[in-house]
């Protein structure tokens, strides 16, 4: 029972707390993990491509995916659906709180001051905080970190075929106009196929 | 068709066709709820999405949260809230499931390997396109080199810095007024 009063208490934080929706949930997810083990870092980045492929905001499908693996180690499939529940109830609680009390006076909530001057802070933040858990993904799939440890930092230890498809990836979807517009569930659906085909692991 | 159900039903709706959430939902909040209910003008899903950017939570939820609230008060919200996560909730635990039972297998495994890798892309297109909006001088540089250093280096919970942000948005945005 404690379990899902927590999972309610840790995602309402990250509704709470995560400003600009998405990818910004991503940094709070990350710490939920070093804290309390729910999930491994590896679950967290498959999370993200199930969400990012999978219809509806992807801040509720993490909270969803989250609730449900979390909630499968107490007694199956049913605690599992419980837990999908509390944590995308908990994940949507703050902002339906937010947002009817601002509601009620809402113009003068836009223009006022101190809110857009908190925002230039926060807008940095929220770039920086997901940049910092982008270099931690990419850290872990781009490098074997197994070797590292043993061998230290040498060729070995780079992923060469990940770097390559890598760069492929970034350069479809910053610089090639046919391909940039096109939705990630189909880069998503690729890269499946090539980790099939040339074996990262 | 009752007010309540007609929300909790036009939201469930936008909930599947919305890949990705935020900016995403726009077009389809236009078509279905500006076009075809006439719940809200273009101009105020405009107020809505700025309002949704700055206040805690994800976009489309707040955005949802707003029109149904507009249209059918507090219990509006909620429900067109829930309406909006309900699709998310029976689509993902459907697939969690399936998911679970076959992730052992090596080419599951193998698949995303190479899926993680386009994470990391995604990622990065993200980071890049809010660098671009978020930092526009030399203090909103340093906040962000900052907080990327820190949050990489240490395991501090990401709440402290948010809120610290904010904190000193507000100082230096009011510093600078002084100083003109």
């Amino acid at each position: 029972m404690m379990l899902f009063f927590r999972l309610f208490y840790e995602f309402f934080k990250v509704g709470l707390f995560a400003v600009g929706g998405g990818m910004a949930t991503i940094p709070f997810l990350y710490d939920i993990s070093a804290r309390t083990g729910w999930f491994t870092q590896a679950d967290l980045f498959n999370m993200i491509a199930v969400s990012e492929s999978t219809p509806g905001p992807i801040g509720v499908n993490m909270a969803t995916y989250v609730g449900y693996v979390t909630g499968m180690d107490v007694a199956g499939i049913p605690t599992a659906v419980l837990g999908a529940a509390v944590a995308s109830l908990g994940l949507v609680a703050p902002s339906i709180i937010v947002i009817l009390i601002i509601a009620s006076f809402l113009k003068s909530f836009r223009d006022n001051k101190y809110v857009n001057s908190a925002f230039y802070g926060l807008r940095p933040t929220s770039a920086a905080l997901i940049a910092a858990a982008g270099i931690t993904v990419a850290v872990a799939n781009l490098f074997y970190e197994e070797v590292i440890r043993t061998a230290g930092w040498c060729i070995e230890a780079v992923n060469i075929k990940g770097i390559i498809l890598a760069v492929i990836l970034w350069i479809l979807t910053n610089k090639v106009k046919k391909t940039k517009g096109l939705h990630p569930i189909i880069f998503i659906a690729a890269s499946a196929v090539v980790g099939i085909v040339f074996s990262f692991t | 068709m009752n007010l309540y159900a007609d929300l909790f039903v036009t939201f469930a709706r936008m909930g599947v066709m919305t890949f990705g959430g935020g900016y995403a939902m726009l077009p389809i909040l236009q078509r279905e709820v500006v076009q075809k209910k006439k719940w809200a003008t273009d101009e105020e899903i405009m107020d809505y999405f700025a309002i949704g950017q700055c206040t805690p939570g994800i976009i489309a939820v707040n955005t949802a949260t707003m029109i149904g609230q507009k249209q059918g008060g507090v219990a509006g919200g909620i429900i067109a809230t829930l309406g909006l996560v309900f699709p998310s909730f029976l689509i993902i635990t459907l697939l969690a499931g399936v998911i679970e039972t076959f992730s052992h297998l090596a080419v599951v495994q193998k698949a995303f390997a190479g899926i993680r890798i386009c994470v990391c892309v995604l990622i990065l297109n993200a980071v890049i396109k809010l660098f671009r909006k978020a930092i526009v001088d030399k203090a909103t540089l340093v906040i962000f080199i900052a907080v990327m250093s820190l949050a990489y280096f240490t395991s501090l919970n990401p709440v402290i810095f948010v809120i610290i942000a904010a904190v000193l948005g507000i100082v230096i945005q009011n510093f600078k007024g002084e100083g003109k």
